[in-house]
């Protein structure tokens, strides 16, 4: 393992959690995979080397959650404060902890809103929607089928009738769902 | 005499039909009851039915005792009805409607508090009863084996009598799940307890030896493991099944009814966990079944089910009440204190400690006020009192100070924690379950940040429950379901 990456330095430790909230332990422990994820040892991430972890083959949305990583960081390499950014999002959720941290429910929601929202235009359009239904059903289902669902699930929210929906409609439509326990991990300390 | 019979005109033959008839009778007056509490409204708010259907069950039995109808035995809650006839249809039922995301969320919890709180509850009760008895504060003196024997009847949480309160009060879906999920699978632990005891009685106390306790270790994982095998094994069949009913639509409940019995008198009769066999059948069952199914069927499948657990549970808990009566009983005022006090105790103990374990490594905790709820809902019922009754007399001379004071048990936790478990809820502000329709929106984020939770988890390399179903569904996709769709 090359020095420049293995080390951590302390002063990044503490930054990191000043940003993410996450504790010294919790950045160590997933320094150490993002090290053993960097297989070309530089300190940053590509997307062949996400590609590589063998579950996320199957994970029908696997690219989709690998591009997020990237939309982070807006190039083609992911170091490790842009990781450790994305995570903060799914620390849990402390009744009593400061706002902030990345991790409150707007920007849970925010997050998963943008994996939808490809173009990046704030709004979900049929054919982004239908984009995504498309890989979690696979082939089984028919596209007049996937087409019916889409137009039923955008009319069910879009109340200023564009025919998209926009991220205040997005939350609206999640505002029955426990967004802060289901997009939570508890990591590892 | 040499008369001759005549023809009859009428005749009266009731011993032909007695069994049956008594049978009807008996769903009959259950079910008018049932329908007679909810006629006055009051009445079920304040107590729960089970309690309403044991005060019945008791004055029913006054009734035919005074009037010296009941020839005993045959009115009585018959521990081979109960096991054969009356607790499937309940397990079952409760089983294949399992909320299967909740159930296996919360897992490793439920797995913990069923295998280690039954243990926990089982040896604390067992030595504790054999510490009072040798001090002489109980005064029949009773062997460390038969305080087991009875411990390990005793400390179990009971699927019926949880499922008769909770169903009511209506606490949120975790809670729910966790004294729920309990309750059907501690059967393992009991069924091992249980069997082990009973053996080890008949084979004596002082000839005992270690090799006996690793038997009975193992077998606990024979039992268990066996249990839930030949449940799926018959929720695979049944699926398979299923898939070939295209043109006999009408068939189609009645494979899910006969495998599901299936699965359980198998696993009976090998000794292994029929509940189990019951629950994991249920679920493996619904899982592909459904999809096969018309839904007529499937709705049918449904209604027929509760029916089914319905009775059961009104007659169980209307039997209790009767056998309550009509048996003979040896009421010992203090060994019943001191079991009811140690149940209670351990309970709370039990709950407590691994609520704080389990707490180390839960993305939501559980409160206090959970706790509290978990150890109130630690209800007694039909399952202790019927093993109670399967004891043998010749063994355990104190069968029946046993099967009397399993009943004050069972009465206490229906009665005062059933009755006051609503008030509890409500002065505690317990979180209750909201019935809402998801929306087509909801169902299609939900689904989005499962499969995005699940890359997260694999991304950070911790396999949570998201990449583990994850990883279910992709290969029930790929090898099952070709298979039994």
């Amino acid at each position: 393992m090359g020095t420049r990456s293995s080390m951590l330095q302390e002063e990044e430790i503490s930054e990191i959690q000043r940003e993410t909230g996450f504790s010294s332990n919790q950045i160590v422990r997933l320094y150490s995979r993002f090290t053993n994820l960097d297989k070309s040892d530089q300190g940053f991430l590509r997307r062949a080397d996400f590609l590589r972890i063998p579950e996320l083959a199957i994970n029908p949305l696997g690219d989709r959650i690998v591009h997020a990583f990237f939309q982070e960081s807006a190039t083609d390499t992911v170091n490790f404060r842009q990781f450790m950014r994305v995570l903060a999002r799914f620390r849990p959720v402390k009744k009593t902890a400061t706002k902030n941290k990345l991790n409150d429910r707007e920007e849970k929601l925010k997050f998963a809103f943008k994996m939808y929202d490809l173009d990046g235009d704030n709004m979900i359009s049929r054919d982004e929607l239908l984009n995504v239904l498309h890989m979690m059903v696979g082939a089984n289902i028919s596209d007049d089928q996937l087409g019916s669902i889409a137009d039923r699930t955008i009319s069910e929210v879009d109340l200023d009738k564009d025919e998209n929906i926009s991220f205040e409609e997005f939350v609206k439509a999640m505002e029955r769902v426990d967004v802060e326990q289901k997009m939570s991990i508890r990591f590892l300390n | 005499t040499n008369q001759t019979h005549r023809y009859k005109l009428v005749s009266f033959k009731f011993d032909h039909v007695e069994v049956p008839y008594v049978i009807c009778l008996w769903i009959l007056l259950a079910c008018i009851a049932k329908i007679g509490f909810h006629l006055y409204d009051k009445l079920p708010h304040v107590f729960p039915e089970s309690c309403l259907l044991i005060t019945l069950g008791i004055l029913v039995g006054v009734t035919l005792f005074f009037t010296e109808t009941a020839s005993s035995g045959q009115y009585t809650l018959n521990a081979n009805t109960f096991f054969l006839f009356l607790l499937p249809p309940i397990i079952y039922d409760a089983g294949y409607h399992m909320p299967n995301r909740a159930f296996f969320n919360n897992i490793g919890t439920i797995l913990l508090l069923a295998v280690v709180n039954t243990l926990w509850n089982t040896i604390g009760i067992g030595v504790c009863l054999y510490g009072m008895s040798y001090l002489g504060w109980i005064h029949s003196s009773i062997s460390l084996l038969h305080c087991f024997v009875f411990s390990s009847l005793i400390s179990a949480v009971d699927p019926v009598a949880v499922l008769a309160i909770f169903e009511e009060i209506q606490v949120n879906e975790i809670l729910y799940i966790i004294v729920f999920g309990e309750s059907l699978l501690n059967d393992g632990v009991t069924v091992v307890l249980y069997h082990m005891m009973d053996g080890f009685t008949e084979i004596g106390e002082s000839n005992l030896q270690i090799v006996d306790f690793v038997t009975g270790f193992a077998q606990f994982f024979i039992v268990v493991f066996g249990g839930t095998l030949i449940g799926v094994v018959y929720g695979l069949v049944g699926a398979f099944i299923t898939k070939y009913t295209d043109h006999v639509r009408v068939l189609e409940p009645l494979f899910v009814f006969v495998l599901g019995y299936l699965a359980y008198l198998t696993a009976e009769s090998m000794e292994l966990s029929g509940i189990l066999a019951l629950t994991f059948g249920g679920i493996v069952m619904r899982h592909y079944s459904e999809l096969n199914m018309a839904k007529k069927s499937t709705t049918t499948v449904k209604y027929f089910m509760k029916m089914l657990a319905n009775i059961s549970e009104t007659i169980i808990f209307m039997f209790l009440g009767l056998s309550t009566v009509i048996d003979s009983h040896d009421f010992r005022p203090d060994f019943v204190l001191f079991s009811l006090l140690f149940c209670l105790v351990f309970r709370v103990t039990g709950v407590m400690m691994l609520s704080w374990l389990v707490n180390q490594r839960r993305l939501i905790r559980l409160s206090a006020i959970d706790q509290f709820i978990m150890s109130y809902g630690g209800l007694r019922g039909g399952i202790a009192f019927c093993l109670a009754l399967l004891l043998n007399a010749e063994h355990i001379p104190e069968r029946q100070m046993f099967v009397t004071t399993t009943t004050v048990i069972v009465f206490f936790t229906v009665f005062v924690q059933g009755i006051t478990i609503k008030p509890v809820v409500n002065a505690l502000k317990v979180e209750r379950a909201e019935e809402i329709d998801t929306s087509m929106n909801e169902m299609i984020h939900k689904r989005f940040i499962d499969h995005l939770m699940a890359g997260v988890e694999d991304i950070i390399g911790k396999s949570g429950h998201n990449s583990i179903f994850q990883r279910f569904d992709y290969y029930n996709d790929k090898f099952l379901k070709p298979w039994l769709l």
